[in-house]
């Protein structure tokens, strides 16, 4: 048991001391930080557990077949990721841009806004119809902006989204605003 | 003849077994936190805020980091030995029992096929070092020099094969990467028709979420 015993001894000419009790430590204090550090550790090591993000992109075989598909201009917002944590976003074909291309931020203030917005006029606009978001990173664009923007999808409830390979006049329009390197 | 009573001395609780038991419980906790293995290759993942977390088993993982360097890791034992077999017969590598049975223990691996040996001859800690195993070959081709796809491949056969059950892929990849070497890796599951994968994140909250605010 955690008592200590103190032993006077047999110092000689010592004083008489009175006979200690037996000093009992009080374990309250460790017990309540034994049990801090148990919740702690418990807690951490369950919150360890990486997430996953489930993608999916179109069948490489079949893309022909997409191109072939006919989609309103008006129901596309194409979303270029650029270099710097920057973005470009346009709807319809980027020739004739139905909107755009206008260059924003990721986050709330940003990106959020323009598919919050589009994504209510989409379906008054086209009977119905909803949104289809193309995402196309440019080679500047980081594996952080790409889980970003994904994520972004899941947030506004993007429900038709896919991911593309960027055209070289989309990246000749991202080197002239200085948002690609090369 | 009444017994005299014992007079009590105090009312304190003794805590000496609740302390002996929390400590044990701390140290276990302690100890399976930490005694996780050493990542062959160290990434910071990127936060998002899906709350899904990647299932125990039937799961490959590539790993992208370090400038585009590529690791591959599958959870499983009986996988890992099937996988390496039909990996032995693509490129006409001899694999001894033991090299097997060592290379099933191995989490996570990046070193070309003919330095695989080495690799599993070394400790635990030192395949660990950062900047010893240069990562898995590859290239946009189907051939046996794109060993990353093969790796893939085998590993997916592995699990049809013993679990009847399609083997789940996901790709780990350090925030800082650049987008073309994420796209490699996506074209390589694309060439085998595998269109769904998942991106390895972790949780954004506390001080993640703050930065990003600002």
């Amino acid at each position: 048991m955690a008592e200590l015993n103190q032993d006077g001894g047999g110092k000689k000419g010592g004083k008489v001391r009175s006979k200690k009790q037996g000093g009992r430590v009080d374990l309250t204090a460790m017990v309540d930080l034994a049990f801090l550090l148990i919740t702690f550790f418990m807690l951490t090591t369950s919150l360890n557990k990486p997430n996953a993000m489930d993608v999916t992109v179109p069948d490489k075989n079949k893309e022909d077949l997409e191109d072939r598909l006919e989609v309103a201009d008006i129901r596309t917002t194409t979303i270029l990721l650029a270099g710097n944590n920057k973005l470009v976003w346009y709807s319809g074909m980027f020739d004739n841009p139905i909107e755009g291309p206008e260059t924003v931020d990721y986050g709330a203030e940003g990106i959020r806004k323009v598919l919050l917005r589009r994504l209510a006029e989409v379906p008054q606009k086209t009977n119905g119809e909803q949104l289809i978001v193309v995402i196309r990173p440019s080679d500047d664009a980081t594996h952080r902006n790409l889980v970003d923007i994904l994520d972004e999808m899941k947030i506004v409830n993007t429900q038709i989204f896919s991911l593309g390979t960027i055209l070289e006049i989309e990246n000749e329009f991202l080197r002239q605003h200085n948002l690609l390197s090369n | 003849m009444a017994r005299a009573k014992v007079k009590r001395a105090s009312t304190v609780i003794d805590m000496t077994a609740m302390c002996d038991v929390s400590f044990l419980l701390l140290t276990f906790f302690v100890l399976t936190a930490t005694a996780r293995q050493p990542e062959a290759l160290e990434v910071d993942t990127p936060a998002s805020v899906t709350q899904v977390k990647i299932p125990d088993d039937k799961l490959g993982m590539v790993t992208v980091g370090d400038g585009g360097k590529l690791f591959f890791g599958v959870k499983g034992p009986q996988i890992r030995t099937r996988m390496l077999e039909t990996m032995a017969e693509n490129y006409k590598i001899q694999f001894t029992e033991e090299e097997k049975a060592r290379f099933s223990l191995m989490d996570e691996f990046g070193v070309p096929i003919h330095n695989l040996k080495q690799l599993i001859a070394m400790d635990m800690e030192d395949r660990a070092r950062p900047g010893l195993q240069p990562g898995i070959p590859s290239d946009s081709t189907n051939n046996l020099s794109n060993e990353m796809y093969h790796w893939i491949h085998a590993a997916r056969t592995a699990t049809a094969a013993l679990y009847n059950e399609q083997m789940r892929i996901s790709i780990k990849g350090d925030a800082n990467e650049k987008y073309p070497d994420i796209k490699k890796v996506i074209d390589i599951l694309q060439d085998q028709n595998l269109n769904r994968f998942s991106l390895i994140t972790k949780l954004k909250g506390g001080i993640d979420a703050i930065s990003d605010e600002e």
